[in-house]
């Protein structure tokens, strides 16, 4: 059993700061995953976690004991890697069984955790089985099952499934679930794919350039995001966002009046942004939504509908549609309509501004306050 | 493919491939099938155009001189010694070449120049230092007290074939830490750090991990290496000439063609250097598994 600390995380090479200070708790037993855009230094920080990567400064904590000097192989953790890294000149069940070689259990017990671990997986039909000759998807269980026979306090993946093809991404994700709740050790996971982050997590941390943007459970980073980034990075189709202009000259979005209630009273938090989600919004006739444009394109996925609208400022607003597909025809001119409780405020610095009418229930309400797009 | 297709593309390989066969049959078969051919005659070397055929004398000839024998075991000693120090140098200072070192590109730089001196320039100069009156060897020996007077490194007959195997060593490391460091970056930095991680220690990931994958690599520079040293020449020539002690299976056979003009006997000699090489060449391909192991 075993949680995690990070206190004042940083990594610079030379000049280049990829991680800059990040302080961050991880409960025992938790599930919680990196996500960010590539770049952002998501596994560099489980590397630190690791031992692999150095921190240029700040501490590592696992069960409230500094290791940040102690090497990878002394911090008892297991590391899956997205390049699976098995050792292609041994057998698969040589491959689960590497690390215990060194434990002095002997040949007999190695074995009986070796099967225990790979009928677990279900890959003890392989154990006689070179890497080459495995699928991307046996690999991968090899690779966790290597990670697992150890019996580790924690659990730390690095985009274990991008090099799968999607439908066995999705075997596999469920796997790595059950997993967890049949070991409850502690796991830290990245990946760039949210549908992952989403599914697995207790908790997801989003990061972006080398900083935590937010940390919340799924549910809450979709609803209560707590800047532009995290609202435009979860969820998909991503957010539509729109300025605010202030003032109200023709073309500039005037927010419902009251909705953001302290707008007046705190000067330097302006609305200046808002975003709408594709799911939130529906396609009306021209004249009876909140705003217009023109539809351009719709894709049909069969169970959903992704209808592009070019509002009148040229940006592109997408409109997730369930169910049947749009009637609209294309390249004529509809209305969008949303309720105002699905509309995320954002001041200058990209920050969410709390408005009466968020939260979870929609408010149906097509009042004043409308973008006006007119041609 | 249409079979006209695939007759055209066979067509244009050949047409590619044509000046280099062309050269091969000028400068590899056609001398050896002339060496082969003499091997057979009692031709001299003043003027090859007259000889007479005597059937396998001049093999028999060969190997019942035991100088010859003296050669082949001066020859097996010096290979097997100096590449297997070469090798097991080459292997720790590549190790060391692959960590990220401080002034690593200098070093791997720097390895490189024994290796890109000519050898008889080498050979002269390490003559030259090993010199016993003059030599910078022995002056610093004599000042740390080790020895009293000089020593004749390269005149003493117990002492010259450590010579040239030192000499071999400084001049050709370099070539296996360049071969065996290219292998050690074919190995995935991946799959260190998941042994890292796994608390394999340091040794058992070398033994394990490391060595193991290195093998087709290593293989292949042993091979090289042991092919060269099988039919050196210039090293121990340059050094001692005909001297008996370092006497090679490759000097042999230019004494006997060259400097005693017998064509038809140093061109049977120049056949078993051959003969020995490529017995030497299938043992260690059979022995390192150099063709099956590419795939693995």
């Amino acid at each position: 059993m075993a949680s995690i600390a990070l206190s004042s995380v940083t990594k610079a090479y030379g000049t280049h700061k990829v991680i800059r200070g990040v302080d961050l708790e991880i409960a025992n037993g938790e599930f919680v995953v990196f996500v960010g855009p590539s770049g952002c230094g998501k596994s560099t920080l489980l590397r630190i976690v690791a031992g692999l990567v150095p921190a240029s400064g700040g501490q590592v904590l696992i069960d409230g004991e500094d290791v940040t000097d102690v090497p990878a192989s002394k911090r008892g953790v297991a590391f899956v890697f997205q390049s699976y890294a098995l050792y292609p000149h041994m057998s698969v069940e040589r491959n689960i069984g590497f690390a215990l070689e060194t434990l002095r259990i002997g040949k007999e017990a190695i074995r009986s955790k070796v099967d225990t671990v790979a009928r677990m997986l279900k890959v003890d039909h392989l154990l006689a089985r070179r890497p080459r000759e495995l699928s991307g998807g046996q690999r991968q269980r090899v690779a966790i099952g290597r990670a697992l026979v150890r019996e580790p306090e924690i659990f730390l993946f690095d985009e274990p499934l991008s090099n799968l093809d999607s439908d066995l991404r999705m075997e596999m994700r469920i796997e790595i679930a059950r997993l967890h709740e049949t070991l409850k050790t502690t796991m830290v996971y990245v990946t760039h794919d949210q549908a992952e982050a989403m599914t697995l997590a207790d908790r997801i941390v989003v990061l972006n350039q080398g900083s935590i943007e937010q940390v919340g459970t799924p549910l809450e980073l979709y609803q209560a995001p707590a800047n532009r980034f995290v609202a435009g990075f979860i969820g998909s189709p991503r957010m539509n966002f729109g300025t605010v202009p202030v003032g109200t000259e023709t073309g500039a979005f005037v927010l419902p009046a009251g909705l953001v209630a302290d707008a007046a009273a705190s000067g330097d938090r302006q609305p200046v942004s808002i975003g709408v989600r594709p799911e939130a919004l529906s396609i009306v006739a021209a004249d009876a939504g909140r705003m217009s444009g023109i539809l351009e394109r719709v894709e049909d996925l069969g169970h959903e509908h992704f209808a592009y609208i070019r509002l009148s400022d040229e940006s592109i607003w997408v409109v997730r549609v369930a169910g049947r597909p749009p009637t609209e025809r294309r390249n004529q001119p509809v209305g969008l309509s949303f309720a105002d409780a699905d509309i995320f405020v954002f001041d200058a610095e990209g920050k969410r501004i709390e408005h009466r009418a968020a939260g979870p229930t929609p408010v149906t309400d097509a009042g004043e306050g409308r973008l006006v797009h007119e041609r | 493919m249409s079979a006209k297709l695939a007759r055209r593309e066979h067509r244009t390989a050949w047409l590619f491939l044509a000046p280099l066969v062309l050269v091969m049959l000028m400068v590899a078969v056609w001398p050896l099938g002339r060496t082969f051919f003499f091997s057979f005659t009692d031709a001299y070397l003043d003027d090859p155009t007259v000889y007479g055929m005597v059937g396998f004398a001049n093999f028999i000839e060969v190997i019942e001189d035991p100088t010859w024998w003296n050669a082949v075991r001066n020859t097996l000693t010096f290979a097997f010694i100096s590449v297997a120090i070469e090798t097991l140098l080459g292997l720790g200072i590549a190790l060391l070449l692959n960590e990220a070192i401080p002034g690593r590109g200098l070093l791997r730089a720097a390895i490189l120049v024994p290796w890109a001196i000519p050898v008889v320039v080498a050979t002269k100069i390490w003559e030259w230092m090993l010199n016993d009156q003059f030599g910078v060897f022995n002056r610093i020996l004599i000042s740390l007290g080790v020895i009293d007077h000089g020593i004749a490194w390269t005149a003493s007959s117990s002492l010259i074939m450590g010579v040239v195997i030192f000499v071999d060593v400084w001049m050709t490391t370099p070539f296996m830490v360049l071969l065996i460091l290219a292998g050690l970056q074919t190995i995935p930095g991946e799959m260190m750090e998941a042994a890292e991680v796994d608390g394999i220690p340091a040794w058992k990931r070398f033994w394990s991990i490391t060595l193991p994958l290195l093998k087709p690599a290593i293989g292949v520079a042993v091979l090289f290496r042991a092919l060269d040293a099988i039919r050196m020449f210039d090293l121990a020539y340059v050094l001692a000439a005909s001297n008996q002690n370092v006497m090679t299976v490759s000097i042999y056979a230019h004494d006997r063609l060259v400097s005693f003009q017998e064509l038809g006997v140093g061109s049977a000699a120049s056949t078993w250097v051959f003969l020995l090489v490529a017995l030497v060449a299938i043992i260690l391909i059979g022995a390192l598994r150099l063709d099956r192991s590419a795939g693995n």
